[in-house]
This record gives structure tokens, sequence and C-alpha cells, in this order.
């Protein structure tokens, strides 16, 4: 390449924004450079500014929001002198964004046809060519009948093709930088691989420099040349994407890369590792490195100086010992317990349980015929993608739903009525959950104490002295103070508040503890923490829990047996890592493929066809045979499919021949 | 971030509130004619029930601010004691519409179903009809008193409250804490009063509020068209009622100073509703 | 218990005799219950039932009346939609700023103060100092249509003031979440022009709302319409239903009542198609 000049320039970037007439810095001080052509990754937790980068680098910040220093040059034209004609001309034909949610990306009441013709318009295109101009850009995203969808309304497209139509609007004027803020972030895993190949590919054939923002290290690392590492608003680490997922040289990223549960590491062996403390408030003046108060490194000279940004060999750290953040301290379990989960005792049995909504041509049925056992002090992990029934099994375990007639729930050998009212005390305080948003799950006008107490004095029947000894040893097993007891959920950070969440349902001392993506709306650093939290208190209680997430790698961390849904339906169910490593189900394969992990991406991913069918029109014979790239013609689409037992424990519904099962390659 | 809002409690909110002119403007109207209501009587120039037929309808001057009206009685010391039935008459059934009304949402919104679909349909028959329609036909059965007038409007306003308190509630119904507290098996009571409840006040308020002034809105209304507040009350309404006849002959001061009293009443009740409204949605 | 009727009719001076005798002759001395039942069944074939007051047939006056009023409806209708959807549009655009703030709380105070209160100030103002315009809405006969239309313009402005704030509210609220949304940014980064932002991608999300706001403020309008035809003489539907209630004349009452019950339902459904019609997530169901 002959042209030299960045598609894209912070130069020492300083932003702030006005909050009841307090200026409160987001960026400071941020430098970085892509190159035409090159995917550069940002990578951070919520609060690091990631975004606020983002939209700068479309100065299309809040009305509240200003740079306050440095500058942002697109193909060498400082953006923050252009008059408001040339900033237009500027986002017709230089820069373009794709952020997430597309559905409120696109115009509701517009057709995708009229809204991606505009950007043709405003490109001078001849109105005579926008139609077939459209039609060429919706095919180049790989939609596969440009013409019907240029006539639907966004609604009637699925997440993916939303964004598809985003990416296309974006692509169409062949932008020099086009910013992508958490493009797959709230996708499925299937459909996030599919958007993210067709980014890929995309990147092949266009020229075009990408800014990659994510808090999820695995698609950085997936897509990008190189990556900047931003905390609390100062870019800490910036280095090829191998260099830093290999060997980084900042405390922050090398711990934000040993809290992410990886292949291979389950919570027999070692507790994740975590980040201790907080963000920095915005606003607060730090007189040293800006992470030095959760550095495990730090020393004296951090807490009084700001390190300055060093490069070396294109690998930059702002920090005064970037040699050490290899050597962080590795916390070790003391004496790894193995676990025995096989031979226990079967807690709670789950036998032709289904659920349908709706009556007549409305009926759906969420679940069909699970049938699972849980034993004593194992965690079962269920994984699937949304609309597979997950929730709704948690529901119904709980006694929140009705199942079907026919269903047979049984607790500890004794059968389980279908309703919570309908419950003994004791299955009811025996049968718990986890909610995955702790905002939802504790009522904001309650104290933490109160809703502690309520819950022990209803489930445990514990009254005063009594009580409050439960308080305050529950209170300090989720590494909570009495000041927190205090407190209202508004007053707590999001990991604080999913500990009261924990807290809670341990009151009663259940036996089956349901955790519903328990970690998901947390940042990694804070999802250690937790992970760890839950894994201890299985050890101490022998609580059985079934976990419930999208994060392949928590499952894994976590469960001792998985089970893989479609459409309310089991399809795999089976030791961890056997399911892991196959031979398994193609879907538990497609699954498994299509998350990203780091270290894993050049993997090979097996790509399904079609979209996810809805329960309301649940496929014949075996669910999975619209999608299955193995499906077997004129077998699949006809009858059910057997079960395969692998193994003892390791059972698989599918046509095709055990040898012929996938494998992880 | 957490412990920036965590200061914001009660207190919090009214210090901002404060800050809000317009909602300052309303605190200090409705507080006047409270104190009007209150104290009036012990404070007026002149007795606002005294016929005094040889100076009837003599324009402001020193000696009567506001002139008088008909009868001669001081319209000056009529409109500052006219605050008073209407002060207890709206205040009464929007407290009593709100109750009722929060009840009735309360229910309709947590057990849903049916219960919900029945009284869905009562609510909306009701609010089918315009307040001062529904308050003819029921005060020309009942026959008209203030006692009557505050049943008519709590039961013609509880639907907008209910409808109201329905919508917080179903919102509130899809949190988790609502399951977890099924799941530590609470009573309804419980969840309805203490968990939900709580949560569901500030909609709860600023309605109420918005009420209060449609109160005095139809309470000064009905009384114009003669089914509300009845003579010899120095009411707004009332005295309009009986003095409009008489703009054509110029004067003027006989309505305009009643007119003037309900429009600031009303303006300062809205803007007080129209600043918590404003806090809820910063 | 709906009161003596034959004597509300006859006055208190009436002989007892003839009063009783009034009472069975229109059988309100039947019992209440009966009463209704019997008008009811009246009423969902047609017949609307003699009027206590006029002892004839209901329906004629109801007729006049609704026509009479669905003039005056309709020219503070013509007025106000517009003007408060362009309040308060122009407040959306500069929300925050003092143009805003005062349109905000000049409409709110317009919303609030109470019909006849504005009216008399109205009839104080221009049609007794200046003179400009009749302070009574009725015309004479066989007036045309200008003529009319000046007669009802003074009656109307209560009617617009009432509803203005109502509907630039909605207005405004409609226009700040369209102007907050993902799509609003998605046309400004694609190198819209502000005016074509609005034009195209703004305003239709943000008008769709204040439509079914509109059609319920009908009702709010045929309240505010008792107060206005008393006010300016005008033999509407508000006037005929307050003449009912004074003379206990319960048929005319009911009919009038339950003509606005259908009224209203009517609009609603009129404002819920054209909803649907405007929108494509209603027109086209879910995804496919």
């Amino acid at each position: 390449m002959t042209d030299t000049t960045p598609a894209l320039q912070f130069e020492n970037l300083s932003v702030a924004y006005r909050v009841k007439g307090v200026s409160r810095p987001v960026l400071a001080g941020v430098s970085l450079e892509i190159r035409k052509g090159e995917a550069y990754g940002l990578v951070g937790e919520s609060g690091c500014g990631k975004s606020t980068a983002a939209f700068a680098a479309l100065r299309y910040l809040p009305r509240n929001g200003a740079v306050t220093a440095g500058r942002i040059l697109i193909d060498g034209q400082d953006i923050g002198q252009m008059a408001p004609p040339a900033l237009r001309q500027l986002r017709r034909q230089s820069v373009a964004m794709v952020y997430q949610d597309p559905g409120k990306a696109l115009n509701p009441s517009l057709t995708i046809g009229r809204q991606v013709q505009e950007v043709f318009e405003l490109a001078g295109v001849p109105r005579a060519d926008w139609a077939a101009r459209t039609v060429e850009i919706l095919a180049k995203v790989q939609i596969s009948d440009p013409q019907l969808v240029m006539g639907r309304y966004p609604h009637q497209l699925s997440g993916g093709m939303q964004q598809r139509v985003a990416i296309a609007m974006a692509i169409a004027s062949n932008p020099t930088l086009l910013v992508l803020d958490e493009p797959t972030t709230g996708l499925d895993a299937t459909v996030e691989a599919e958007v993210l190949d067709l980014i890929q590919h995309l990147r092949r054939e266009l020229s075009t420099a990408i800014l990659f923002i994510s808090h999820n290290l695995a698609v950085i690392a997936r897509m990008c040349d190189r990556v900047g590492v931003l905390y609390a608003g100062r870019l800490v680490e910036e280095a090829p994407t191998a260099q830093i997922f290999n060997a980084p040289q900042h405390p922050y990223t090398a711990g934000l890369l040993s809290c992410l549960p990886q292949a291979g590491r389950s919570k027999d062996q070692a507790p994740l590792a975590t980040i201790p403390g907080f963000l920095p408030v915005p606003g607060e003046v730090i007189s040293g490195c800006v992470f030095a108060a959760r550095c495990a490194v730090a020393d004296d000279l951090c807490r009084s100086t700001e390190p300055a940004f060093r490069v070396a060999d294109g690998h930059a750290s702002k920090c005064h010992y970037p040699e050490r953040a290899g050597a962080l301290p590795v916390v070790a379990k003391a004496g790894a317990t193995l676990r025995m989960a096989e031979q226990a005792a079967a807690i709670l049995q789950i036998e032709n349980l289904s659920k349908s909504f709706g009556d007549g041509d409305q009926r759906q049925r969420v679940l069909r015929d699970i049938g699972i056992e849980l034993r004593k002090g194992e965690t079962l992990g269920l994984v699937g993608e949304s609309g597979s029934g997950k929730t709704t099994l948690a529901r119904c375990l709980l006694g929140l739903l009705q199942p079907d007639m026919g269903s047979e729930l049984k607790f500890a050998g004794e059968p389980l009525a279908g309703r919570t009212a309908a419950r003994t005390r004791d299955q009811v305080k025996s049968i718990q959950i986890v909610f995955q948003n702790p905002d939802s799950a504790l009522n904001r006008s309650h104290t933490v104490r109160r809703m502690l107490e309520r819950t022990i004095s209803l489930l445990v029947g514990l009254k005063g002295a009594a009580r409050e000894a439960r308080v305050q040893a529950l209170t300090q097993g989720v590494r909570l103070t009495e000041r927190h007891l205090a407190s209202m959920p508004r007053q707590l950070s999001g990991g604080l508040k999913q500990r009261v969440a924990i807290a809670r349902a341990f009151a009663s001392d259940p036996q089956v503890l349901i955790c519903d993506e328990p970690t998901s709306a947390l940042d990694v650093s804070v999802q250690a923490a937790i992970l760890n939290l839950l894994a201890d208190l299985q050890a101490e209680t022998q609580v059985s829990y079934i976990l419930i997430s999208h994060d392949l790698g928590v499952v894994r961390y976590l469960s001792d047996r998985i089970a893989v849904m479609y459409l309310g339906q089991v399809l795999e169910i089976g030791p961890a890592e056997t399911v892991f490593s196959g031979p398994h189900h193609p879907y538990t394969a497609a699954l498994l493929s299509s998350a990203p992990a780091i270290g894993d991406e050049g993997a090979e991913r097996v790509k399904l066809v079609g979209a996810l069918p809805t329960t309301a029109q649940r496929p014949t014979g075996c669910v999975f045979h619209t999608r299955c790239p193995q499906s077997i013609p004129g077998l699949c689409g006809s009858k059910a499919p057997p079960q395969i037992v692998l193994e003892a424990g390791h059972v698989i519904e599918c046509h095709l021949p055990a040898d012929a099962l996938p494998v992880r390659g | 971030m957490n412990t920036q809002t965590a200061a914001a409690g009660w207190r919090g909110d009214l210090r901002r509130l404060s800050r809000s002119a317009s909602f300052d403007i309303g605190v200090v109207i409705v507080l006047f004619w409270v104190a009007c209501a209150l104290f009036g009587p012990h404070l007026v120039p002149y007795d606002p029930f005294a016929d005094d037929l040889l100076n009837s309808l003599m324009p402001p001057s020193f000696a009567h601010w506001f002139g008088t009206d008909q009868l001669g009685r001081d319209v000056f010391s009529r409109v500052i004691v006219g605050a008073r039935d209407i002060l207890t008459v709206a205040p009464i059934a929007t407290v009593l519409s709100t109750i009722l009304g929060t009840a009735l949402g309360l229910t309709m919104g947590y057990f849903g179903g049916v219960i919900d679909e029945a009284l869905s349909r009562i609510v909306d028959a009701v609010l089918a009809l315009p307040t001062v329609i529904v308050a003819l036909l029921a005060l020309t059965a009942l026959g008209t008193s203030n006692i009557t007038v505050m049943v008519v409007i709590a039961f013609s306003f509880a639907p907008v409250i209910a409808r109201t308190v329905r919508s917080a509630v179903l919102a509130e119904r899809g949190f988790d804490y609502v399951a977890a507290a099924e799941l530590r098996r609470e009573n309804t009571f419980y969840i309805l009063f203490i968990e939900i409840l709580p949560n569901v006040l500030p909609p709860i308020l600023v309605e109420a509020t918005v009420r209060l002034g449609y109160a005095i809105f139809t309470v000064a209304t009905l009384s114009f068209i003669g089914f509300g507040i009845q003579p010899p009350s120095p009411d707004w309404g009332l005295s309009i009622s009986s003095n409009y006849g008489l703009i054509g002959g110029g004067f003027w001061w006989t309505v305009v100073f009643d007119g003037a009293a309900i429009a600031s009443l009303i303006i300062g009740i809205n803007l007080i509703a129209d600043g918590i409204e404003g806090l809820r949605h910063d | 218990m709906p009161g003596n009727v034959g004597r509300a009719m006859l006055g208190p001076f009436a002989d007892q005799a003839a009063v009783d005798v009034l009472n069975h002759e229109m059988g309100t001395d039947r019992p209440v219950l009966v009463q209704y039942a019997d008008w009811i069944s009246g009423f969902v074939t047609g017949d609307m039932g003699m009027s206590y007051a006029y002892r004839s047939p209901v329906a004629p006056f109801l007729g006049t009346a609704l026509l009479n009023s669905a003039k005056l409806a309709a020219v503070a209708f013509v007025l106000v939609v517009p003007l408060g959807i362009f309040g308060g549009v122009i407040a959306a655009l500069y929300r925050g700023r003092p143009t805003d703030r005062i349109l905000s709380v000049v409409g709110l105070s317009a919303t609030v103060v109470p019909e006849f209160v504005s009216g008399i100030l109205l009839i104080l103002i221009f049609g007794v100092w200046l003179r400009w315009f009749p302070i009574s809405a009725t015309w004479a006969d066989g007036a045309g249509p200008l003529t009319q239309l000046y007669h009802l313009i003074l009656p109307a402005i209560p009617l617009v003031l009432i509803l203005f704030g109502y509907i630039a509210r909605m207005a405004r609220a409609g226009m700040i979440e369209a102007l907050d949304a993902d799509y609003t940014r998605t046309a400004v980064l694609k190198g819209l022009s502000y005016p074509q932002v609005i034009w195209r991608h703004v305003l239709r999300n943000a008008l769709l709302p204040t439509i079914s706001v509109i059609a319920t403020q009908t009702v709010y309008l045929i309240g505010g319409l008792v107060v206005i035809e008393i006010l300016f003489h005008y033999q509407g539907i508000g006037s005929l239903i307050y003449t009912a209630a004074k003379k206990k004349d319960f048929p005319m009452l009911q009919a009038g009542v339950m003509s606005i019950g259908a009224l209203f339902a009517l609009t609603t459904l009129l404002a819920d198609l054209l909803y649907a019609r405007l929108n494509p997530r209603i027109r086209f169901g879910g995804q496919e």
C-alpha cells in the first residue's frame, strides 16, 4: 500500500460528559492509529469509555459530551474542524457505523429497500440505479433473496438478518473506516458466528479499516489485527493481537485474560483469577497509575507517578513494570477435590416434562418430553440458543409455571407438585434460584437485611437471635460485610447485588439451586469472583446446581454434566468433558464451534443452514433436521431419532451411526 | 456511579425539585390558597355573606378591592373564603379515588386473567364517558350535596388511577423479585402491599396530583352548572355562575377574580405534578 | 331514586292528583329497574322513547343537537390538531431550551383551566369590550356557512385551549422518543441533513401515538361542550343533556349519554384502524 495516511487517528483525545453541571472525563489522553485496511480492536469492561471512543470517531457525541482535548483525524482530516456540510459528506462517504441491537437501528416504519437505497441516494448514484445497487449490496451481505427482503419491514426480519441489513448500509459507500460497536452482542451464538464470518469475508473483499469495539476478548481475538485495551478512559496497552493474548504487558490485560474461564479448566482444578476492587469513579483525581489500586504488582512508584505509554517492538504498555504482568500470582486451589457425582444419588428427577402455552392453533409446545436426572452435589449445565426452553424448564422446576399433564417431577424420591403453592415447605426451600439480573431479582425498595430476614423467617422459621446468626453467616458466606446489610440494591454494584441474590438463594439451605445466567449481566472480572463463589459454596454445602448459560466457557468451568437443548428438547446429555470433546450431536458441534474462544481462532466452523424455527412450527422427525449439516434425506425429516448411548450417561438423540457423529477437531 | 445515586433519597429528590422554578411557583400558589381556606374567614375585611344592597355592583375601589356583587357583598372577601369548599371537596374526592383506584389497579395487575378482564371492562365503560356527563347523570339521580359530589368524583376518577396503577404493576410483575417472593411462599397481601406497592408509589403520586387538579376542575365546573357546591357558599364556580349574566353590562369584576382564583389554583397544582413527573424521567 | 318526574315537570304548586296522573301516563310511577329495562329494550331496537319534558319522541331532538355539536367540535379540531402537533414538534426540537419550557408551561396552563373560565374571559374581551365576535353561538335561521363559522369561533377557542396542551404534550413526547431512537442516529450517521432526518425518519414514528390520543380526547371535548354550550347559548348535545338533567327528563338524558358513549366507541375504533393502517408492525404482523 502506498497511501500511509492512517484511516483513523486519535491524538491525545480526551472526552468529557457534563452531568448535573459537573464535567466527568470519560476518555483521557487516548492516542491510537488505525492503518488503512487494518482491523483494530478496542476492549474493556463496561464504563471504560469504548463506546464513547466509537462515537467520537464519527463526531457523534451525546448532547452533554464534548472533546476537551486532542484531535480526531479521519484519512488525515481533522473532523473537529469540519463544518456541518463537510461532516455530512464525511459520513456519507468515509465513515460508517454498525452498533448493537439492530432491531432498533433500523427505522420501523420504512421498508428495508427504502432505508438501504437512501445510502445510494446520498452518495449521488443516479435514481435509476438505486434498486439494482440495493439488490447488489444486500446480496453482498449474503441475504439470499434481496428482492423479497427489500419489501419487508425491519420487524419482519430476524436479528441476524437485521444486522446484515445494517452492515449492508454501512459498507454500501465503501467507507475508509467502519466502526463496529458490539455488533454481535445480544445475538445467539450461531447467529453471532455467522455475522462475524460475514464481517471477515467482507474484510477480504473491501479495503475498509475497522474499529471493532467489544467487551468480549474472544471476539476481538478472532476479528482483529491489533488490539487496544481501555481502562478507566485510558489506553493501557496496545499490541498485535497474538502478543496481547500470549504475552500481555499490562497487569490489567493479564488479569482480564486469567479471569476468563478457558478450555480445559474446571472448578475442580483451580479457582479463576479475579481483579479485586472497583473501577475508579469518573472524575476521581488519580495521581499515579489509574490501575494501581487494583494491581497485584503495584508499588509506591505506581501509586505516585503516572506511567508513560512505552512502546517496544510494536507492543505498547502504560505500566512501570510491563515485564511483571506475566508473573501475576496465580491462586491454586488447596488440595483440589475430585468429585464423585456419578455415584451420588439422584436428588431431582424430571420425566416427560412438557410445557405448552396458548390454546388451539396458537398452542406452542415450549418444552417437549424432557427427561433429566440431577444428582446430589453435581452441576448440570444447560445450553442452547434463545428459544430452546432453558428458562421455561427452570420455572417449571421452581413451580412458577405449571407443567402440562403427564409431566412427572420428583424431589428426593417424592412427587413434586406443579405449583409452588402446592408443594411442602421443605420442597420449596430446597429448590431455589439465582436469577440472571439482580436488578430485577432484588426489590429496589427493600434493604439487603430485610430480604435475607424475610426469607429465613418464612422458609426456615428462625426468629430473633437465631435468625440474626443466620443472616451473619450468609453475609460472610458470600463475602459481604455488615455494612452491606443496611444498603438498598441501588447502592451496590452489579457484582455485590448478585452476591446478595446468592445469599438470599442460600438462606433456606437449598439442595437444588438453579442459576439462570448468573453472570451474564456482569463484567468478566466480576464474573470470575461470582463463579468462584458458586464453586466454593457447592464444595461446602453439597448443593446441586442447574446452570443455565449461553457462555460455554462458564458452563464448562462449573459443570459436571451438560444437557444440550434445542426447541424445547434435550438433544444430548453427558459428562461435561465428553460433550465438549465429542463425539457429540451435530447441533452440539455447531454450537461449540460458533462460540469464539481465545486460542481457537483458526478452527473450522460447523455452519448451520437456515434460520431457527419457532416452537409453533416445530419440524417433524428430528427437530434439528432443517438446519443439520449432516441430515439424512428421507429419514431425519420423517422419523424421530433414536437415543444413542455412547457410554454410561452420555446419550445423544440422532439418526447418525455412532462413528459418524462429529468430534471436536 | 452507584455511590452517587445512593445519596439520592427522598431528601435528595426534594432538593432537586425545589431547584425547579415552576415547581416552586406551584407550591407557593397552592400554599396560598390552602392558607386562605384555613384562615380566610378570620382575615377578610368583610363578612363574605353579608348583603349591602346600597353598595351593590360597585367597581373595585379602596374600600372594596375587588368591588361588590349584586347583593353588595365584598368580592375580595368572597374570593378568599371561596377556597374553602372546593379545597375540602376536591382533595377528599381525590384521596378516595386514589385509594380505590390503587386497590383496583393492584388487583387487576397482579392477578390478571379473568379478574383483570372483568374489571377492565368496567373501567373502560366508565372511561368512555366524560366525567362531567357521568357526574350530571349521577347527581341528577342521587341529588346534589357536597358528599355526593365527592363520591361521584371518587368513583369516576378511580378507573383512571386504576389504569395507571395496573400498567405499573404489570411492569413490576415481570420483575424477578415477585417470583422470588412467591418462591418463599409469601402471602398475597405482603406481595401486593409490601413488595410491589412501594415501587409503584411514584407514578401513583404523580397521577394523584394530576387528579387533584382535575377534581378541582370538575368541582368548579359542576358548581358553575349548578350541580356542585350549593348557595350560599362563596365558591368560585358558583359565584361565576350567578354573575356571568352581568358581564354584558360591564360588571367584569364579579367574575374575573373568581376565574383567576380557579385558574391559579389548578395551574399551581399542575406545576407541582409536572415537577414530580419531570423528576421521575430524569 | 330519580326523584319525582311529574312533580319536576308540573312544578311545586301543581295538584298532587295531576302529578300522579302524569306519572302514571308516562310510566314513571313504576319501579326504576322496570323503567330502565323498558327503556333499554326500546333503545336497542332504535326506539329512544318519549321525552318527559316535551312529550314527544327523543330522536329528532338528539339528531339536531348532535349535528350542532359536531359543527362546533369540527371547528375546534380543525384549529387544534395542527396547532397542537406543531407546538409539540417545536418544543421537542428545542428540548430543554426556553422555547420548550415556555411552550410546555403555556400548554399545561391552557389545558387545565376550566372552559367556563376561559370562555367568560373570551366573551368579556372579544365579545363585550372589542365586539369582534357575537357572544351567542346561535345564529339566525337560514344563516350561511360563513356566518355559522363566525358564530362558532369564539366558543371553539376554549375547547382549543383545553386540547392544545394534551396534543402538544403527546406530540412532544413522541418526537423526543423518536429523536433519541437508534434509527434516528442511523439516519444522522448516514449523512442525511437535519431536515431530512426529521422529515423522513422522525416525524412518522413520532406522530403515530398522537393519533390515538387525539381520538380519546373527543370524550373530554364532549364534556367541555356541556359548559361551552350553556355559556354561549348553543343548542348542542351538551346543553341537551344539561337541560334534560335539570328537568329530570330521563329518556332524553339517557339517550344523550348513550349516544356519547356510542360516539366514543366509534372514534376509538376509527383511530385504531387508522393507527393500524399507518403502522407496519400491526399491518404486517410478526416475523416470518
